[in-house]
């Protein structure tokens, strides 16, 4: 029996002691007309070899193309320590740290963590995670409005050019507490949100203001003056950014005169793999005078009986399983071991690793932008500074293209005609360090060849 | 064990392991104002001393790997290694998740078909796989009753009730999706008050969150009678599964009657818990609750298989993250599904049983104090240590850090908090009968020890990494994140 | 046994209220319900200004492992906190009935005093 130790001999002894003849007895205050006889429509129990044999012909089926999507999760090269090390047992395997003296690795790695986020972030603290970015966004929201205790109007601003999946997210999670977001247009030409649309709302009662940077077109915002004008009118800053680019990009606690109040982003470009949009994390970091309102777990480090140093859970009180319906935030997990795998890989890296991996993201995508751009039909939406995507337009629409593109096992981009209709035929393409100067003129000749062909035809 | 320095002690001012990084890479180019103006606080280690400092720290863990973990409510059962292998094949790996439907056929069809096999073991119409832990399954679960009373122009249906000994996710849950939390009391043997129920509800009662078994850790009998009742009031009943391993295979929430159900499939499924996390909290609907569902969930053409959004189900609650869900720990459930398969997921619940009654039966047998003496185990049963507290003035803290010291990690102690002193113990399916006798010996030795030397309890643990930990000082004087001064 | 004076109004959750001279009523919680907690780690407490109606949870008091909602004993308005208790919460542990006091509240009604516990009260109900 797979995964079951007992034998013969153990279930006639254990049904002994506890006085039942059978295990089916044990079910006896299940009302009977309920119970079930099978699970028929469940497959019949298969050996590892042949699941082996499935999920390896399943997975080969999905293998083959060469990817050019950013949009929110990247394509990084992992170091193989990372995953190596990551799903050793002991990490693996292990619960929640509540025991915190059969828990010091996972705690002390999340205590270190903590410390390289908020290092990133420029912020003091920082929690353990939460369980994406779009959600630690909905979260941010959420802490905002707690914060923010002289504004009550719940309303919160946010440029169109924060991810539109974190929109909808927060509008799922959050709606229900009667959070208001308010959508604040971006300029035409240069891809980014002009003050003039913040100045609209002088003077109004605004509980936040959320900001992307680099934003989803990855352009760059103007944070500091943002920054700034939030303050100026009583609301919070919520950032929102990839962690990547900050190793070369200023940290949202440098933003303005005083600095983001509340900072989060999705963790994935740090180590972890694309794998069909999770498991990912979120982080979140504030300020230490806020930490009290932040939602999820916080590994603080103390001493023991005997004075050596250790590591332990701490503000617990803020959560559900003290404080029930009046808690921060109903999560109840982190995502542990997602956090334990990105903590080696900026282990690995280091400050000057990530700037080079910012710096090769950067000019991989201003390549492909060039080449693409050099192609008749496709042009630059936006100029200027972006960080590791960019926005292109076609002179036709998109979707057919990446078809053709697919066909030729490339994943040409991700259209936006379906989230941003007014930019007509555009297309938002990523280059990452992992995308060669050959991945990138395959591309090229092979969009080259179906535009040309469709003119032809 | 000698302590394990900081990461950031290890560091030294220019050491790298730099052939983790681009070499050729340009320097990141952007006007000033955007830039960073002092590189960020990361070690500066060389990849030896990354591979011994965290192989070092996984040694200070418990977890199933290396002891025996009967942590009530939390399912610790052994997580196979081939769901690890196989959801980490570089097909599923590399797949980005905004690539079109038609490159990633394998992993949909996987995705489709575990919806199927969760359908079929819950006995619910409908399944989505994207919640990413059980509290944001509950939060679906909820949202989607609410929903459905707005769509019925019943708006002032807000009130949800809860069993006071729930887990703290459900009235937690309640609140962040806009509702109130009406609080049910549990009678002696551990079933909901139905005159209390009877009580609570009224027009404005939305639904009722229940877990079956209980965290009480037995079955509660009434569920048809509050099945019937709740219905006739208009309200939904919502089926939190934190507790499906007990049943699996046996009974299924949809023929109790549940319109909706989370399952933890990091519990019942035996996806990794990773120290914390990620979870999976996929949600079961019944017929009413369809239309609802969170976005977005795998649908089966005659080319294959595709994405489900908003535009098909138009009254859905929405996204619940980025993309769609912790997909490399669905991929894991998958395997174990079809490793066990129909007979395999029948045996889940039926040895889960037999030694959680087991172990009730010998502790009992050793003198400890059961408390639900009178009623079976389901997965998990309850002992109370208020006798040794009276007597010894031994906690239920005491016998949790004790235990440590025998290598076996704590069950889960004071919850539900009804009960005082209690331990909440979960054996699981795949303990052996050695291992259960090996921790009914600890108790023995433990009781022992309260007896005969309490302070030494009160210190306890001895062996492990570090003695119990000072948390009013975690907790009042914030250390959060290293500083070099720290050290000082 | 916990210290319930004389000279105090009480709540059945455990807070204790001072009328002041000025018409103003200084509240705090018990002896029994700080010894009940344990150490405490932090207070929240109500804005100056605000105003509370009786019943209404306005302030927390946390420990290590719990949190508990303080309940406005009276309607009116929060005319002064307890700043010291934002560095040094153990204050409610070490003088509950003295500095430890959380806020002030300037009562709409003072009659409402009426309602609240006498001692003798209180104390029958922490002997049940």
């Amino acid at each position: 029996m797979p995964f079951i130790p007992h034998t013969a001999d153990d279930i006639a002894k254990m049904l002994e002691t506890i006085g039942v003849d059978s295990i089916d007895a044990l079910f006896d205050e299940i009302p009977q007309e309920l119970m079930i006889d099978g699970l028929p429509d469940v497959p019949a129990q298969a050996s590892e070899m042949a699941v082996t044999r499935l999920m390896h012909e399943r997975a080969a089926r999905d293998s083959h193309d060469v990817n050019f999507i950013g949009a929110g999760a990247y394509e990084h090269h992992i170091p193989a320590v990372v995953w190596e090390l990551t799903t050793r047992g002991e990490f693996y395997s292990a619960y929640t740290p509540y025991q915190a003296e059969a828990s010091q690795g996972t705690l002390q790695v999340i205590y270190e963590y903590q410390t390289m986020m908020a290092a990133l972030t420029g912020m003091e603290v920082s929690n353990a995670s939460l369980y994406d970015g779009a959600t630690a966004l909905a979260e941010s929201a959420l802490m905002a409005v707690r914060l923010n205790r002289k504004s009550k109007s719940k309303r919160l601003l946010v440029p169109s050019t924060v991810s539109p999946r974190y929109r909808d997210t927060c509008r799922s999670l959050a709606g229900s507490q009667e959070l208001k977001f308010e959508l604040v247009r971006f300029a035409d030409d240069s891809g980014v949100v002009s003050m003039d649309s913040f100045k609209a709302y002088d003077g109004e009662d605004i509980t936040a203001v959320v900001i992307q940077q680099p934003n989803f077109f990855g352009r760059m915002e103007e944070v500091h003056e943002i920054t700034n004008w939030a303050h100026a009118n009583g609301a919070l800053v919520i950032a929102v950014v990839n962690p990547t680019s900050l190793a070369v990009l200023c940290p949202p606690g440098e933003w303005g005169d005083k600095g983001a109040d509340i900072v989060c982003g999705e963790g994935q470009p740090l180590g972890v793999p694309l794998s069909s949009g999770g498991p990912y994390y979120g982080f979140m970091t504030c300020s230490k005078k806020n930490v009290r309102q932040m939602p999820g777990r916080i590994v603080g480090r103390t001493v023991d009986l005997d004075g050596r140093s250790g590591y332990t859970l701490t503000l617990q009180a803020r959560e559900q399983h003290i404080r029930r319906s009046r808690a921060t935030s109903n999560i109840c997990t982190n995502q542990g071991l997602v956090v334990t795998a990105s903590t080696m890989y900026m282990t690995l890296l280091g400050a000057e690793g990530l700037a080079r991996v910012a710096g090769a993201c950067q000019s991989q995508t201003g390549k492909l932008v060039n080449a693409l751009s050099a192609i008749d039909g496709v042009r630059p939406r936006f100029s200027g500074p972006q960080f590791h995507e960019a926005v292109l337009e076609l002179d036709r629409p998109v979707g057919p293209v990446l078809e053709q593109l697919a066909r030729r096992h490339i994943i040409g981009g991700f259209a936006l005609d379906g989230d941003y209709p007014e930019l007509g035929n555009a297309l938002l393409v990523c280059a990452t360090e992992t995308r060669t100067d050959e991945d990138i003129d395959s591309y090229a000749s092979a969009l080259r060849d179906i535009l040309a062909e469709a003119k032809v035809a | 064990m000698t302590e394990e320095t900081s990461i950031f002690e290890k560091s030294s001012k220019g050491r790298r392991a730099t052939a983790q990084a681009p070499l050729d890479a340009q320097p990141f180019d952007a006007p000033d104002r955007f830039l960073r103006k002092k590189a960020p606080l990361l070690p500066e280690v060389t990849e030896l001393q990354t591979v011994r400092h965290f192989t070092r720290l996984s040694q200070k863990n418990f977890s199933i790997d290396t002891n025996f973990y009967p942590l009530g409510s939390c399912t610790m059962k052994y997580n196979p290694r081939a769901c690890n292998t196989l959801a980490m094949l570089p097909g599923f790996l590399g797949r980005h998740p905004l690539a079109p439907a038609s490159s990633g056929q394998g992993y949909m069809e996987t995705m489709f078909e575990l919806q199927e096999i969760l359908k079929s073991v819950t006995g619910m119409e409908g399944v989505s796989l994207t919640p990413m832990a059980g509290a944001q399954g509950e939060f679906a679960g909820v949202a989607m009753i609410r929903a459905y009373h707005l769509a019925r122009g019943e708006e002032h249906r807000n009130e949800i009730l809860v069993p006071d000994a729930a887990h703290g996710t459900n009235p937690a849950t309640a609140i962040m999706c806009g509702c109130k939390v009406v609080e049910l009391p549990t009678d002696a043997e551990g079933d909901v008050d139905i005159d209390a129920l009877k009580k609570a509800l009224g027009p404005n009662t939305a639904g009722i969150m229940l877990t079956n078994p209980s965290t009480l850790g037995v079955f509660e009998r009434h569920i048809a009678e509050i099945e019937k009742l709740v219905h006739d009031a208009g309200g939904l009943l919502y089926y939190d599964g934190a507790n499906l391993n007990a049943i699996l295979g046996k009974v299924r929430p949809g023929d109790m009657g549940f319109d909706v159900i989370h399952m933890n499939l990091h519990k019942t499924f035996s996806t990794p818990h990773g120290g914390g996390g990620p979870g999976s909290g996929a949600v079961g609907v019944g017929k009413r609750l369809l239309p609802f569902m969170p976005v977005p969930v795998v649908g089966k053409t005659d080319s294959g298989f595709d994405w489900l959004t908003e535009k098909e189900l138009p009254q859905s609650i929405g996204r619940l993250s980025g993309f769609m869900g912790n997909a490399g720990v669905l991929l894991r459930a998958y395997v174990y599904a079809r490793l066990l398969g129909r007979e395999g997921m029948q045996r889940v619940s039926e040895f889960a049983t037999l030694n959680a009654n087991y172990l009730m039966a010998r502790l009992k047998e050793e003198g400890f104090e059961i408390a639900f003496p009178t009623r079976r185990a389901s997965h998990e049963f309850i002992v109370t240590l208020k006798s040794e507290a009276k007597e010894y003035g031994t906690t239920a803290t005491d016998f949790a850090k004790g235990l440590l010291d025998h290598e076996c990690h704590s069950p889960t102690v004071y919850f539900p908090l009804l009960v005082p002193e209690c331990l909440l113990i979960e054996p699981t399916e795949t303990e052996s009968y050695e291992a259960l006798e090996r921790f009914i010996q600890a108790m023995v030795d433990l009781r022992r020890l309260a007896e005969t030397d309490p302070d030494r309890m009160h210190g306890a643990p001895y062996s492990t990494p570090v003695r119990r930990l000072d948390e009013l000082k975690a907790a009042k004087s914030l250390d959060l994140t290293w500083h070099s001064e720290a050290t000082a | 046994m916990s210290e319930v004076r004389d000279d105090l109004k009480y709540t059945e959750s455990h807070e204790w209220v001072r009328l002041n001279e000025d018409g103003d009523c200084i509240v705090g919680i018990t002896d029994h319900a700080q010894a009940a907690l344990g150490d405490l780690v932090f207070v929240e407490l109500p804005e100056a200004g605000s105003p509370l109606t009786v019943g209404d949870a306005c302030a927390v008091v946390e420990s290590v492992k719990a949190a508990s909602d303080i309940y406005a004993p009276i309607t009116g308005e929060v005319v002064a906190v307890n700043d010291q208790l934002t560095d040094a919460p153990e204050l409610v542990n070490e003088q509950p009935y003295d500095d430890g006091w959380l806020f002030t509240i300037r009562p709409d009604d003072e009659t409402a005093l009426g309602e609240l516990l006498e001692p003798s009260d209180y104390e029958e109900q922490l002997d049940e």
